[in-house]
């Protein structure tokens, strides 16, 4: 620093034009310069981990010290793979079958909301929706999954609403079905928004085009504004779908027995096997990169 | 060229000292302090909530200078993976854990945790025989930390919905109480069931809870799977377990003195049993983490805790039993019987005969057998009747 501060202003602006000139003379140099930043802290932040992730699933764990055994083996396979006790496949199944129903949900109730914040609201009312769709993200999400954890409970405010109408009390807490509803209401949102961007590109045209060849609004809805609005549900599905596969905390606090998700049984073994813990981790990439595959070839990344 | 040279040496000395800690921390664990040097300032614990109320805490920070900052963790396995994570032996970041006696042996072993002088505790003299040098943090006669409170795993049910009232851990497998049952979440819990066969069905020969054969743990397996049905849940967080009493999603099952403690002043109609087959129960130590920052304001802290005064008004704060049997009038100071009511007063036989949480390892205690199922083999059973 203090050999740069002697030189001056003149020789600063001549290593300046130096250096713009071997920029100018090698474009791919500039590329590299500018991406160098991002491209390295995603190699060695986010590649890196995944990999020796990847790594260790191959390795042991010493049962009492939980020390990494270094020998290679595909025991952390063969135990979540066992059909003998399927315990690991079960507990798989479960997430991914309760992450596809809380991404259908929240399809089901995302579209019609968004179709009417993008097509049908005026612009006051539409900043007004987006203030209610964003509002519950202002506040921790542990804060919302224990007041749901009040509502479904035996002598909470849903079972005292039943008991009023003279129904009988709904034993919902600690279910796999509360863990259901509590998933789509905390990931709605995430779902509603890229619905919304996909709708909100469709030209109005387009719909007066087809009520003008005669289509009535069911017939249009079919064939113009859900194969366009497709991408959009495919990307929020994305958001939904990986959401629910690597959370532990809602199965922990709405779930009951028998709610474990892969999330919670990584968590528990993290440490004490952490070799096991990797593998079983490796599921959800697994069956993310399935899914964003299949996600892609609805168009989801043109959606986002 | 000058810069070049000089971002030489800055790799190059950061590669020596990241050689050279690692190094320093090996040699250092060999030997113990022979006295306490002044306090660094700051205290960092993983703890059972409430460990370190502010109540007696406050006075220690006054005291010593050491200002705390506080983990709370919910389970043993937690409390593991949080000393033993972030590289082992605390991660440089905590200096002391609250361990109760199913992981304590495991973060000896695995190297997590550093010998203690206990020389260093005055009050370490007169703790109760039991607790001077326990199995669950003693190898070999090298202490790996201070004893600070135990308690029994007991029955807890509502005296309005539960009649009549409970004797036995049977009731918490009886399809009487089908969706209101509540367990801890945690593997030891598998003791509880070895402890109820062992009592119930002396065919199975179980010795000890935390030391069972195949055979015998296949049997515990099997009654805690048929169990699950019959729960409301597995409850993590002793602050959720209060929760499910409170809101009535919950009439019995298994808790904590704590717990108890705090329904019945919230007046919740609740009662604790200790049953008849007996109970399991956690013995907790301070352990000192390999690589703790603040080793000085640790010491203070496990001395401090293991006075008198301090173990009494830990023991009230949390329901629990002092291993220091002096804190006694103390605790009758604060709350009238208190003393009684947590059995401190009861003969040492009492306190032995509370089956304490040990890790379950390889080499049964008995009849020189080796084939005991161990810590993985009870984490993945727990998980197969969980999960």
């Amino acid at each position: 620093m203090a050999v740069d501060a002697a030189r001056g202003a003149g020789s600063l602006r001549g290593a300046r034009l130096r250096i713009s000139g071997i920029f100018w003379r090698r474009p791919w140099l500039k590329l590299l310069t500018l991406l160098a930043l991002p491209v390295g802290a995603f190699v060695a932040v986010y590649a890196a981990s995944l990999g020796a992730m990847l790594v260790s699933s191959f390795w042991t764990s010493d049962s009492f010290t939980a020390e990494i055994v270094h020998t290679w083996t595909l025991d952390q396979y063969r135990t979540i793979f066992d059909l003998g006790d399927p315990t690991y496949l079960r507990i798989a199944a479960r997430t991914i079958g309760m992450a596809a129903a809380v991404t259908v949900t929240d399809a089901i109730l995302a579209f019609p909301l968004a179709f009417f914040m993008a097509k049908v609201a005026g612009p006051r009312t539409r900043a007004f929706l987006f203030v209610l769709v964003l509002l519950p993200l202002w506040s921790s999400y542990l804060v919302r999954i224990y007041s749901w954890t009040t509502i479904l409970s035996a002598t909470g405010p849903l079972n005292w609403a039943l008991n009023g109408l003279g129904l009988p009390d709904a034993q919902l807490a600690f279910t796999n079905t509360a863990m259901w509803i509590v998933f789509s209401y905390v990931w709605l949102p995430f779902m509603i928004l890229p619905i919304y961007a996909a709708l909100e590109r469709i030209p109005g045209s387009l719909l007066e085009a087809s009520s003008d060849l005669g289509a009535r609004g069911a017939r249009t809805f079919r064939s113009v504004v859900v194969p366009l609005a497709l991408p959009g549900v495919a990307a929020g599905s994305i958001f939904t779908f990986s959401l629910t596969l690597g959370d532990y905390i809602t199965p922990l606090l709405v779930g009951g027995p028998g709610s474990s998700l892969i999330g919670n049984i990584v968590s528990e073994q993290s440490a004490s096997n952490l070799t096991f813990a990797a593998a079983y981790a490796m599921v959800p990439v697994a069956v993310m990169a399935i899914y964003i595959a299949l996600a892609k070839r609805l168009g989801a990344f043109e959606a986002l | 060229m000058r810069t070049r040279i000089r971002g030489w040496h800055v790799a190059l000395v950061g590669l020596v000292v990241a050689l050279a800690v690692p190094a320093a921390g090996v040699s250092e664990v060999t030997q113990v302090p022979t006295k306490i040097g002044p306090g660094e300032g700051a205290l960092s614990v993983v703890e059972w909530g409430a460990y370190t109320d502010p109540s007696f805490a406050k006075k220690f920070e006054q005291q010593t200078g050491c200002k705390i900052k506080r983990k709370d963790a919910g389970s043993s396995n937690e409390m593991f993976n949080i000393i033993h994570g972030g590289g082992g032996g605390g991660g440089g970041q905590y200096d002391l854990v609250s361990a109760s006696g199913d992981a304590s042996l495991r973060l000896i072993y695995a190297g997590d945790v550093a010998p203690v002088n206990v020389r260093l505790i005055p009050s370490w003299k007169d703790f109760l025989p039991t607790f001077k040098s326990p199995p669950h943090n003693t190898v070999k006669g090298v202490h790996y930390g201070v004893s600070l409170q135990w308690g029994p795993n007991t029955l807890i049910y509502n005296t309005k919905k539960v009649k009549p009232a409970p004797r036995s851990w049977s009731a918490i497998y009886d399809p009487k109480y089908k969706g209101k049952i509540t367990v801890p979440n945690n593997p030891i819990q598998i003791a509880d069931a070895a402890l109820y066969l062992m009592k119930t069905k002396r065919s199975l020969g179980i010795r000890d809870p935390y030391e069972l054969t195949k055979t015998q743990f296949d049997a515990v397996v099997a009654l805690l799977k048929q169990q699950k049905p019959l729960l409301k849940r597995y409850w993590l967080y002793p602050a959720d377990n209060i929760k499910d009493y409170k809101t009535g999603d919950s009439i019995i099952g298994a808790t904590w003195p704590y717990q108890t403690l705090q329904l019945q002043a919230a007046k919740v109609p609740v009662k604790e049993i200790i049953p008849k087959e007996g109970v399991t129960g956690w013995a907790d130590t301070w352990m000192l983490t390999k690589r703790a920052p603040h080793p000085n304001c640790a010491y203070k802290w496990m001395a401090y805790a293991a006075t008198p005064p301090v173990q009494a008004q830990q023991a009230l704060v949390f329901g629990e039993t002092p291993v220091n049997p002096k804190a006694c009038p103390y605790m009758n100071r604060i709350q009238k019987g208190s003393c009684a009511g947590y059995h401190q007063n009861a003969p040492a036989s009492y306190a032995r005969s509370i089956r304490f949480w040990k890790t379950p390892i390889k080499t049964c205690g008995w009849g020189g057998r080796t084939d005991c199922m161990d810590q993985q083999a009870w984490n993945n059973a727990w998980a197969s009747i969980t999960g």
